[in-house]
């Protein structure tokens, strides 16, 4: 389980316009383990985090994710594979007609066997979680920009992720709720046997990892220290 | 089943994404409502104007008919012997019989001297005519020769005859060629093919078409016995009587003419096509409302689908929505038709009336424009690509 990527490349465009963006990239990700990737921008870390997301084709080289191999699944599978993977992206991407609440429980829906109430307070617990307890019946549009992130993490969750992938979600916190989300983050890991990807720039929330990655032109590298080195 | 389902609903995402949006909605609702409000106004003109035209068909006391197998319709009534009818007295299920001549015939307006064409029906005043007692009473007054009894609803170019007739005035005129005097007045209601009416014994109406033979009449109205099947004794008489004549029903009497107008006139395509504009109308406004609304809220739905909800689950958000807009524009349709009918039938006397298959018609033709706009707009969710958000 959890993620195991062997010999992956990709590039976008295609004869000479080709621009290779992952050149053979091998990765793995432990139930329960919290990995931080970092990188200067344009480097390929958002398109390693949409292939192992599910969200692209596969083109070259063995993406294993939750047991699933990616290498030419089709539409089908991977859309039910993603039912399985929550995603947290920069933007925050609520649904403006919703309210927090029913933004989060847009996640929650996804689970199959829940009764519409049990969904609706998980959806709540979730909320009061990354404390938005008191905004439940706000729109995003009466949200500041982190209470947004914090609903979009806590849709994220509610589904109950076994993979969680995570662009930039500290971005728009500050120090404190950055670093209370990144606490949360790690907590359902370790409960939950959840992998965690996280793609980040903040320096002040590397030591959560278990595992520092780096990322140039393409290429992964073991540690921040060995980058560096 | 009802428990399950209420358990596993899910956020009513198309109604939120419809309710939030006070404005659009609005917009869509005024536009599906006007299409709906078209549709109804031209089926119910049409249908008004095809009732119309057996204004008075309905009115005879008849529960068969005969006509000559010659007649088209109203105004192009041929004669058949009238011993046809008196054999019809042979069924034992039939209780009465009526001949009635029917003629256009000239009548002179007495102000300005011009003529026009007035349907004229000639009968024995003795016999049952019409369904109205009131009409029978005044029947006899036309056993004297020369008296006509003139319909008051008939259009004013045949001069003022109703207003000078209560004026206490002996209002005289030319039809064919010959005095007539108006020696009362009923109420019929003009029709298509008659801007007026006059009836007449079956004295006078031969001295005006001296052309006609007596041994011969259009209309032959047949009344039976209380209880008695008309569709049987119909059937009946057209094994008895030979083909020269032709045997109706009532409302086969009253459908035979409304399908000669709507055959052979243009009326029933020019208000088809208006319902069909109104149908396209709608559909264009539908079709924009829908496809901006997906345009616009595009990087959500590929969030949805980044989620892992599946493209058909996000479809059926569109289609709902289309459905919604289909019910909640008609409603407001249906009430708007029921007070417009009402405005119609007070200001031309056109028996516009809402009835239950015009209002389904109307219904379905929302329900099919709505959600082939729908439809349209899905193709624009094919757009969405989950792999473009992060």
């Amino acid at each position: 389980m959890g993620v195991l990527v062997r010999g992956l490349c990709h590039s976008y465009g295609r004869g000479a316009m080709a621009r290779q963006v992952l050149q053979d990239v091998d990765l793995h990700i432990d139930p329960g383990e919290v990995v931080l990737l970092t990188g200067p921008s344009g480097c390929g870390k958002t398109t390693l985090l949409t292939l192992v997301g599910a969200l692209r084709q596969v083109q070259q080289g063995s993406v294993r994710v939750l047991g699933q191999e990616l290498a030419g699944a089709g539409r089908g599978s991977r859309q039910r594979l993603r039912r399985r993977i929550g995603m947290i992206f920069q933007g925050h991407n609520l649904l403006r007609c919703l309210t927090a609440e029913q933004n989060v429980q847009m996640g929650a829906d996804l689970l199959p066997e829940l009764g519409y109430r049990a969904r609706r307070d998980r959806a709540r617990e979730w909320l009061r979680a990354v404390g938005l307890g008191d905004h439940l019946g706000k729109l995003p549009h009466d949200l500041s920009g982190g209470q947004k992130q914090r609903v979009a993490i806590a849709r994220a969750l509610a589904a109950e992720p076994q993979l969680l992938l995570a662009d930039e979600p500290t971005a728009a916190l500050d120090s404190r709720s950055g670093r209370d989300v990144v606490e949360l983050l790690r907590g359902l890991a370790r409960e939950q046997g959840c992998a965690v990807l996280m793609v980040t720039h903040d320096p002040r929330i590397l030591d959560v990892a278990d595992r520092l990655l780096r990322m140039e032109d393409g290429r992964l590298f073991g540690s921040l220290a060995e980058a560096v080195g | 089943m009802v428990w399950r389902a209420w358990r596993g609903r899910r956020i009513p995402l198309a109604w939120l994404l419809l309710t939030r949006q006070p404005m659009r909605l609005a917009v869509a609702l005024a536009g599906i409502s006007f299409a709906g409000i078209l549709m109804f106004m031209q089926l119910g003109f049409r249908d008004g104007l095809f009732d119309a035209s057996v204004t008075i068909h309905r009115q005879f006391d008849a529960d068969l008919v005969l006509m000559s197998p010659r007649t088209i319709s109203s105004i192009g009534m041929a004669a058949f012997p009238r011993r046809r009818l008196v054999q019809a007295m042979a069924d034992p299920a039939v209780r009465g019989i009526t001949p009635v001549h029917w003629n256009l015939l000239l009548w002179r307006n007495p102000e300005t001297r011009t003529t026009r064409s007035i349907l004229t029906l000639g009968f024995e005043p003795s016999d049952p005519l019409f369904i109205d007692p009131a009409l029978t009473r005044q029947a006899q007054v036309l056993t004297q020769r020369g008296r006509v009894l003139f319909d008051e609803r008939s259009r004013p170019e045949f001069g003022p005859i109703a207003e000078r007739f209560r004026a206490g005035e002996v209002v005289e005129t030319e039809v064919a060629g010959t005095r007539v005097r108006v020696e009362g007045l009923v109420n019929l209601g003009p029709s298509f093919g008659a801007d007026g009416n006059m009836i007449t014994s079956r004295e006078t109406f031969l001295e005006l078409t001296p052309a006609s033979s007596p041994g011969s009449i259009e209309l032959g109205l047949i009344r039976l016995e209380p209880g008695a099947d008309a569709a049987a004794a119909a059937e009946r008489l057209r094994r008895l009587l030979p083909e020269d004549v032709r045997v109706f029903t009532k409302a086969g009497f009253e459908e035979f003419e409304k399908t000669y107008w709507r055959t052979s006139t243009a009326i029933g395509f020019i208000f088809t096509l208006g319902a069909a504009m109104g149908f396209i109308v709608g559909c264009v406004i539908v079709y924009q409302i829908l496809h901006s609304d997906v345009s616009d809220h595009l990087p959500e739905y590929a969030t949805l689908m980044a989620m892992g909800y599946p493209l058909p689950s996000l479809l059926r958000v569109v289609g709902r929505e289309g459905l919604l807009l289909a019910v909640l524009g008609y409603l407001p349709a249906y009430a708007a038709g029921l007070g417009l009918y009402a405005l119609v039938r007070s200001g031309t006397r056109l028996p516009v009336y809402m009835n239950l298959d015009r209002a389904l018609v109307v219904l379905v033709m929302i329900l099919v424009m709505c959600l082939a706009s729908a439809a349209l707009a899905m193709r624009r969710l094919a757009d969405a690509d989950p792999a473009e958000i992060f």
